[in-house]
């Protein structure tokens, strides 16, 4: 059993500034930018990379000791200067760190004094206009990795959402799901006929095709004028269920411009999809399409040819919040026992909400835990035995060591190929889950059974 | 296509030989230019990256969570025993600790990760903010140390404060602390320490081997699948040996100082300097004839084994073109006399660390046309990868997607290879893991070879 408490032992969260780079990257014509050291970037870079297996650039404001005793100043603007000629970006995505945001630089000051260089005569970088720079706090003492990338949000329509006649147009932030996820959403939608602003949208830059010279920029991601009209939109939907207002876009839009808000769990699992269909049906007025409704028909048939090989199976399920409570309430409507739902993070909310979406919580033996690290997972799993752990790529260590079958979901999956191109949302994610959990049961069961049958 | 120019600020950065006469004289261990989306990574990554093998020592990362997350059992640095280095330690700092400082944390912490793991000594890493709101980590470390009975080392490895290469350096400093406090009873007159060799894939132990299988002692090796105890008493040794241009030179020259051990220069990559390596070697124990003997015998053994087998590449091999960017310039030597052996030539050679003396050697040995780079980043990488038509790119884990983008073949001979590439046998690997990249199929998809549209 673990006895060191103090320490955060194999971290089950990251930093808030990758939260915030992998959002910038959502949208169009973006370069995400840390104002902080270069292993900063770099390190981010790396992670996100060994994911994505796309290039990832993410300039750095490089601090040196001079910057860090005499602020940030100089080498802010230099780098943006100096990203503007290389990238020629529409819009900066900047992101601060611990150390600019320990010295106290005020972001927002550095980027006035930066336009009224401009103003003031100084040459444009190639003489095209200034790029929108988005600033978006995002200290690593803060919070974890899914904060960064909701601050990010919410700074980019805080900065470009604008007034105007009311449209009909839908807003809809996903939160932090795969390129695959994205594109299916984006399918969805445009099936419903819904004019929509997906934010953000890193389905082609993280996922895209090959080159034939290098894209600075890579092609893909929400175009700013969309970002603009999300102010304008008749209603946002935000898939979340611990975010706090406060810290939300679509709360953001909701206050200043009367945007309805429409907040709801990851929609995984039929009952979690079905009440966003439901939502797209009475939003657009439109009946479910047929293909979806197909899609929920065999998803209901594949429940029913895989229920006897999952039921009362014991997981533990692992992760950001959002992911851990949808994933939780999926794996309630299947039968199986989350024996633990676990996060590093920790919004305060996460059993709270677990408790309204699953009212037999803890009838159910269903312990659930924020602010954890795999040391504490893993001394859970060991008491829990559970069948199988859910999860991103880095619980791979404790499955490997205490010989539990290993389902990866969400990011990062750096020891498995094609994270990026996993489903996880609606009835064609669930039914991809599904299909994973219930033959990682059957493998383990054919693997260690002394007979091998040939079939289930 | 546009063309794509270099920063200003970083044209002394970037040289292309063509014998106009013009002085060569890069610019580097500088900086990197703001906003450049260097390659690089901090001080931190540099003393991590060193001490990151010490596999029975206890890592902590001082600081917010992020630096600890993301070297997380991120190298292919294996051990024979132990693997505490494989897990994660942090005190992720919470405001609060920022405020009112993380002394107090830093201390519980070891305490109890201490008692938990019982490892042989602990390296704390001081991260940015710890160099900011003032903690005394020394004065941690020391007390801890008294209390424990353990070496509690702080490594003082903030991000900011220099480069890269710096971070080697408080790693060495880190190290060096830790020399010196074993017993040397019973090591040999001819022995080594291994410096500079990380264990990667298990390329320490083909290495050390070799040298055992020459009849010279290794001590230690510093740091790939390394052992404190080991490292306490290689004062002991009558040689260090070092690999990797830049990040431990540092210690062999602060060992020669205090204890008077002399020290080579060597590269273990491809037949060439993987041999001179073994010579140098016996060279130095020249009073023992038996070692040269045996290396002699050792070096033609494995190049008459491999020798054959290699030549099967060349015909596919022979005028493809490679780019090489690595971290260590000391590196790009051998990789371009590697290629070379197989017929390949080398269209840009860069590193993020190289020095003058690095550089000089480069140009030196590089074709008319060849780019040279220090501190690059993906722009001027992809740039000149399509220009000089390159086929395959050398690199690490953030060049790989810039390869395959632009639909050019890729090794890694980074931190996170899982194929040992030192060695004769290592040539062997690194050969075919090129050929494997450059032969592939799937690149006449690629746009730049028309992509069958």
């Amino acid at each position: 059993m673990k006895t060191a408490k103090t320490a955060t032992q194999n971290a089950c969260k990251l930093c808030n500034p990758l939260g915030a780079c992998l959002a910038f990257r959502g949208i169009e014509k973006c370069v995400p930018f840390l104002h902080g050291s270069q292993g900063c970037a770099t390190y981010i870079r790396r992670y996100l990379i060994s994911h994505f297996k796309e290039p990832i650039d993410i300039a750095s404001s490089n601090f040196n000791e001079d910057t860090a005793v005499f602020g940030g100043s100089h080498n802010l603007k230099l780098g943006l200067k100096n990203v503007t000629r290389q990238y020629k970006p529409e819009v900066i995505g900047l992101a601060t760190t611990c150390l600019s945001e320990t010295i106290g630089d005020d972001v927002d000051m550095i980027l006035k004094e930066y336009v009224r260089l401009f103003d003031n005569g100084e040459p444009l970088p190639d003489g095209k206009p200034l790029p929108i720079m988005i600033h978006a706090s995002t200290p690593s003492y803060q919070g974890s990795h899914i904060d960064g990338f909701h601050a990010a949000m919410k700074a980019t329509v805080k900065q470009l959402a604008a007034e105007g006649p009311k449209k009909n147009l839908l807003n809809l932030f996903p939160n932090m799901v795969s390129p695959a996820d994205l594109r299916h959403l984006k399918e969805i939608l445009k099936d419903f006929s819904i004019p929509f602003v997906l934010l953000p949208d890193y389905s082609q830059t993280l996922d895209g095709g090959p080159w034939a010279e290098y894209h600075r920029i890579p092609e893909g991601g929400t175009p700013v004028k969309a970002i603009r009209e999300t102010g304008m939109a008749s209603g946002s939907i935000e898939f979340s269920s611990v975010l706090d207002d406060e810290k939300s876009a679509a709360g953001y839009l909701e206050k200043t411009f009367d945007v309805a808000r429409y907040t709801m769990p990851l929609p995984i699992g039929i009952k979690q999809s079905d009440a966003f269909f439901g939502l797209l049906e009475k939003l657009s007025e439109k009946p479910l399409p047929e293909k979806y409704e197909d899609e929920r028909r065999r998803l209901v048939d594949a429940y029913a040819d895989g229920h006897k090989y999952i039921f009362d199976k014991k997981a533990i399920v692992y992760g950001e919040e959002d992911l851990v409570v949808a994933m939780t309430a999926f794996l309630r409507e299947i039968g199986i026992v989350p024996v633990l739902c676990a996060s590093g993070g920790k919004s305060g909310m996460l059993k709270k909400r677990l408790k309204e979406l699953i009212p037999d919580c803890e009838e159910a033996g269903i312990k659930i835990r924020d602010g954890v690290d795999f040391v504490d997972i893993e001394d859970e799993a060991r008491l829990l035995k559970p069948d199988m752990l859910i999860g991103n790529s880095k619980g791979y260590t404790m499955s490997r060591k205490n010989n539990i079958p290993f389902i990866r979901i969400g990011f990062p999956i750096h020891d498995r190929f094609g994270g990026q191109r996993l489903h996880h949302l609606c009835y064609r994610g669930t039914q991809e889950l599904f299909d994973r959990i219930v033959n990682t049961v059957i493998a383990e069961k054919q693997g260690s059974s002394p007979i091998g049958y040939t079939y289930m | 296509m546009e063309k794509i120019g270099i920063l200003e600020g970083r044209q002394k950065q970037v040289y292309e030989k063509n014998g106009d006469g013009k002085e060569f004289d890069i610019k580097c261990e500088t900086t990197s230019l703001s906003g450049s989306v260097s390659q690089r990574a901090c001080v931190f990554c540099g003393s991590r990256v060193v001490l990151y093998p010490v596999a029975d020592a206890l890592h902590v990362v001082h600081g917010p969570i992020g630096c600890a997350a993301y070297t997380w059992d991120i190298r292919g640095a294996v051990s024979s025993g132990p693997e505490l280095h494989r897990l994660s330690f942090s005190t992720d700092l919470k405001e609060m600790d920022v405020i009112y400082g993380g002394e107090k944390k830093l201390h519980q912490s070891l305490t109890e990760l201490i008692a938990e793991y019982q490892p042989k000594a602990a390296f704390i890493y001081s991260t940015c903010i710890i160099g900011l709101i003032g903690d005394d980590i020394d004065a941690v470390c020391k007390k801890v140390s008294q209390e424990t009975g353990i070496p509690v080392l702080p490594v003082h490895s903030e991000g900011f404060k220099g480069t890269k290469k710096d971070g080697y350096k408080a790693a060495c400093d880190a190290l060096l602390k830790l020399v010196g406090t074993g017993s040397t009873e019973g090591i040999g007159k001819y022995s080594i320490n291994i410096l500079g060799e990380f264990n990667l894939a298990g390329e320490a132990w083909i290495i050390r081997k070799y040298y055992e299988e020459m009849g010279i002692e290794v001590v230690a090796t510093m740091t790939g699948d390394g052992r404190v105890d080991d490292i306490r008493r290689s004062h002991g040794a009558s040689l260090n040996i070092v690999q990797c241009s830049g990040s431990m030179v540092k210690l062999a020259k602060m060992m020669e100082e205090k204890y008077g051990i002399p020290y080579l220069r060597v590269s273990y990559f491809g037949i060439e300097d993987m041999s001179k390596a073994l010579y140098d070697a016996a060279k130095h124990f020249s009073d023992n004839p038996a070692i040269m003997q045996a290396a002699k015998q050792l070096v033609s053994r494995e190049v008459s084994e491999l020798y054959p087998r290699l030549q099967q590449f060349r015909k596919a091999l022979e005028g493809k073109k490679a780019a090489i960017y690595v971290g260590g310039a000391f590196k790009a030597f051998s990789l371009i006399k590697a290629l070379s052996s197989v017929g390949m030539s080398v269209v840009l050679a860069g590193s993020q660390t190289g020095d003058k003396d690095d550089y000089n050697g480069l140009k030196e040995m590089c074709d008319e046309g060849t780019v040279i780079v220090d501190d690059s980043n993906p722009v001027e990488l992809s740039k000149f990868v399509l220009e000089k038509q390159a086929d395959l790119l050398i690199g690490g884990v953030k060049e790989r997607p810039i390869a395959y983008k632009l639909g050019i073949g890729f090794c890694d001979h980074n931190h996170e290879r899982k194929i040992p590439l030192a060695g004769f046998v290592g040539m062997y690997n690194f050969i075919q893991e090129v050929y494997n990249s450059v032969m592939s199929p799937v690149w006449q998809f690629a746009p730049r070879k028309g992509g069958l549209s």
